[in-house]
């Protein structure tokens, strides 16, 4: 807002001191300076900045790791990294970018900072909770880094017993306590949320007029908290067997390894849509925006939302189909799985109607939107030939889920993290990037990303399994081409991490609104005061009130 | 197994359930065609078509948004839902073997497979079998979770200890084909496999009958003295200061107080299964473990077998 009236030509460095005024309060991120004021805030907004510093970091160890993966596996025999090491390093990519950096992800900073903008309140249900999730969350993944620093783990982040309680001579019990710590971390931003979301929703922000954004949150957030405790319950387990010998998963001490992983997929699946839910919900306000069209179809994402967070906890028997469950169990895990592309069709094809008709403009967001869409449909109906019982005993275990996940957390999470990411950076910094350098970073990762993980999906036809560190020599091609696009998309990941970093100095002041977005988020100034909003907001109108309209019609007036 | 090149598009089918679910998956990648390649051309096509600033049609007066919704949720689902038939009605025939299959015991191990054949005769991680005759394969495993995977029968099973998992399969085509461990289980994962080789009725029995001879016994000894431990410690580059035992055998070995002794089979078997009865080499401690009561005796025989082939230039690298 008040960008129009400073000259920015003057120098190159643009100084971002907003005049204060008696009517208008220091933006959120200079109202203080010291670091004290950083870790000891109650903010929502600095809590989420504190939370994207730190899953950045984790996911550049993440990515790392993914990149001495792919590199050891140009060669077929080994020759680069020995069995140990490879197993060590995809152990690190996989812990390291579910637990630290996937799960927190878009929820933990997006969601801790616009959840209170846009239901238009001042914060948090609980201030202080929330900062100490993040003390929660960064004791626990650092606890775990420190069997990386001892010599690293070799379980696979999913620690089967009783390979991990019995066999393996690695430093497990550190990470094992690391993830479970983390996961207090995610129950009590969950809690947050959903006691936010329904006490503190400004005048008039009724419950169908909420974004989907927040929508996805509160299905989110029932996730983290239903679903979690199942996780921590299970990781206990493991450390008890490991450390003192209590036998319940290795049956040398009359254990059942096969109730680990009924456990651990209890939380695992779910998990997935604590990724994938928040991304639909960063994609649900991208589009509308760029579109300058009200979302297609405002009740059916919504309900949707809630539909995906109940049916995916049905659905967790579909990893074992081939890991001695019972039959029947396979036939109804198979049936229940069919039925997640319901709620996942209405989303992408509501998405896709929205974009019909509308205004569109092909900025960075949009882009990074356009790509998710794109390769979320791939990962999701993957999903369903791994779904497919006589498909499954097939490719179950190899390269093909490798390339569905990856599709899903990666084409799906990732994007829509970046998209959101520069969507809403004016927002957080008060700054704007190079436009064209985000369309560059956009392409890049959208093609890297492709060259990456199509090639997988063969691989796993062919009957390459995963976790393989070394592999016959008819594989190596593909593998060769993989590793290519992961340079590709290295070069995609880092490009954005330059640009954005320097905007924060030299970028273009942004205004408010700088897209013309509708949600109270934009109502207020670019970066928001430390208490969101100058006037207490009202809300008289419906969601995603955009120039262009949808007559919704046959029952269901939005 | 015959040369294979660097790229192969498409895996080698040995039975009739493998080429059915060949064509399961080549009509559910075309029905993924289907769904998805309007939406990819509508979402671009509309990207351009409706560009801020270019004139066109933008009247939405017309959209009846609960009809569409309500047949785009249950169009695609009704129509994947006869992959789920389909594909629920082949794993149910693959999960109920006939009464007539022949069944092969299976036992999964860090790192290796060992099978036995119901005439008694076992292998180490390659397999043999005949064709056009049901296999019943019996999977258990001795230590973490394995699983049994055979590609080019577009099947796996889980190897769970504790349990005993089955799989079957009819083939149909002789060959030889790749058959790996497909569930991670820890340091040497991808090493736990070998081939599949399916034979005629006459070849197999012929198979048999010489079953010794015709299996690469040295290979099979190999896979034993890694999954024994003994490589951890004897192998050049170990930790421990243990003997190498290249070349070892027929040569003269000085032990602990000058005794000589000319290490034969009888030294290499006593050696293995009582290592603390005056047979300390000289110059080592006494740190190796009793394998009394843990090697059984046939695979006791194939570890002496391998060392007895064991030349100072071999078992550097891995077969």
């Amino acid at each position: 807002m008040t960008a129009g009236s400073i000259d920015a030509g003057l120098s190159g460095r643009d100084p971002h001191t907003p005049e204060s005024t008696l009517d208008r309060p220091r933006d959120y991120l200079h109202a203080q300076s010291t670091l004290r004021s950083w870790f000891l805030t109650t903010d929502h907004k600095r809590i989420a900045i504190l939370y994207l510093t730190s899953i950045t970091l984790f996911f550049i160890i993440g990515a790392v790791a993914a990149g001495v993966v792919r590199l050891a596996l140009v060669v077929p025999n080994g020759a680069i990294l020995n069995n140990d090491n490879y197993n060590k390093a995809f152990t690190l990519h996989g812990v390291v970018m579910v637990w630290f950096f996937l799960i927190p992800s878009i929820p933990a900073t997006f969601g801790n900072f616009l959840i209170p903008l846009m239901i238009g309140a001042k914060d948090l249900a609980f201030p202080k909770l929330n900062l100490t999730s993040w003390y929660i969350f960064m004791a626990g993944a650092l606890f775990t880094m420190i069997s990386v620093v001892l010599g690293g783990i070799d379980t696979g982040w999913t620690f089967y017993a009783p390979l991990s309680t019995a066999f393996s001579n690695t430093w497990v019990l550190p990470a094992l306590i690391g993830v479970t710590i983390v996961g207090f971390s995610s129950i009590l931003t969950g809690l947050n949320f959903v006691v936010t979301i329904h006490t503190m929703r400004a005048p008039g922000m009724t419950w169908f007029r909420l974004p989907i954004f927040v929508w996805t949150h509160y299905a989110t957030s029932l996730i983290f908290l239903l679903a979690t405790p199942v996780i921590t319950v299970a990781l206990i387990l493991l450390v008890a067997e490991r450390a003192f010998h209590v036998g319940v998963f290795d049956p040398a001490y009359g254990g059942d390894p096969v109730l680990f992983q009924h456990l651990f997929w209890f939380y695992s699946h779910p998990a997935v849509y604590i990724m994938v839910l928040p991304g639909m919900g960063v994609i649900s306000e991208i589009v509308p925006a760029f579109a300058q069209k009200k979302l297609f179809g405002y009740k059916f994402v919504a309900y949707a939302a809630i539909g995906l967070a109940s049916v995916t906890f049905f659905v967790w028997g579909h990893h074992m189909f081939v890991n001695g469950q019972s039959d029947l169990a396979s036939l109804v895990f198979s049936g229940l799985s069919f039925a997640v592309a319901v709620p996942s069709a209405v989303k992408v094809y509501n998405w896709t109607a929205t974009i019909h008709k509308g205004s569109l403009r092909l900025d960075t967001p949009m882009l990074y939107a356009m790509g998710y869409i794109g390769l979320f449909v791939l990962g999701g109906l993957t999903g369903l030939f791994l779904a497919t019982l006589a498909i499954n005993q097939h490719i179950h275990a190899t390269y093909f889920v490798v390339a569905h996940f990856h599709y899903i957390m990666v084409g799906g999470t990732v994007l829509a993290f970046l998209g959101g990411l520069h969507f809403w950076w004016p927002k957080f910094t008060g700054r704007m990037y190079n436009e064209s350098w985000g369309r560059v970073s956009a392409l890049l990762i959208f093609i890297g990303f492709n060259v990456t993980f199509f090639p997988q999906f063969i691989l796993g036809y062919l009957g390459m399994p995963r976790r393989y560190a070394t592999y016959p020599a008819e594989f190596q091609l593909l593998n060769v081409l993989s590793s290519a696009g992961a340079t590709i998309l290295a070069a995609g990941y880092i490009f954005p991490m330059l640009y954005l970093v320097y905007s924060i100095w030299w970028g273009r002041r942004a205004p408010g609104n700088p897209w013309q977005a509708k949600g109270l988020e934009w109502e207020t100034t670019s970066p928001p005061p430390t208490l969101n909003f100058i006037t207490p907001p009202k809300v008289p109108n419906q969601p995603y009130d955009y120039p262009i309209k949808v007559t919704e019609t046959g029952g269901t007036p939005a | 197994m015959q040369e294979r090149s660097a790229l192969e598009l498409w895996p080698a089918s040995a039975s009739s359930v493998a080429v059915e679910a060949d064509y399961l998956i080549l009509a559910f990648t075309v029905l993924t065609l289907l769904l998805t390649v309007p939406v990819f051309l509508a979402i671009s096509y509309f990207a351009v078509r409706y560009r801020e600033g270019v004139d066109a049609d933008r009247d939405t007066s017309n959209q009846r948004s609960f009809l569409i919704e309500i047949s785009w949720m249950l169009i695609p689902f009704l129509l994947t839902l006869i992959f789920f038939v389909w594909g629920a009605r082949i794993f149910v025939e693959s999960k109920n073997p006939p009464p007539d299959a022949m069944t092969v015991e299976a036992i999964g191990r860090q790192w290796m497979w060992k099978y036995q054949h119901p005439t008694g005769q076992s292998e180490i991680n390659d397999l043999h079998v005949p064709i056009d005759q049901p296999i019943h394969i019996r999977l258990t495993s001795q230590d973490v979770i394995h699983a049994f995977y055979l590609p080019a029968l577009r099947i796996q099973m889980g190897v769970v200890p504790g349990r005993t998992t089955d799989l079957w399969f009819k083939a149909n085509r002789t060959g030889t084909y790749r058959l790996y461990c497909s569930e991670y289980c820890g340091t040497d994962h991808s090493l736990m496999g070998g081939n599949l080789t399916i034979m005629t009725q006459g070849e197999y029995q012929e198979w048999l009958t010489h079953s010794g001879a015709q299996q690469s016994a040295p290979a099979a000894g190999r896979a034993l003295y890694e999954s024994y431990g003994c490589a951890s410690c004897h192998d050049p580059g170990a930790t421990v200061k243990a003997p190498r035992l290249a070349g070892l055998y027929g040569s003269q070995v000085e032990l602990e107080g000058g005794r000589k002794i000319v290490a034969d089979e009888e030294y290499l078997r006593a050696r293995i299964l009582n290592p603390n009865e005056n047979r300390l080499a000289a110059g080592y401690k006494q740190i190796m473990p009793s394998f009394a009561g843990v090697i059984p005796a046939d695979d006791l025989a194939r570890i002496v077998d391998y060392l007895k082939a064991y030349h100072s230039t071999e078992g550097e690298a891995r077969p």
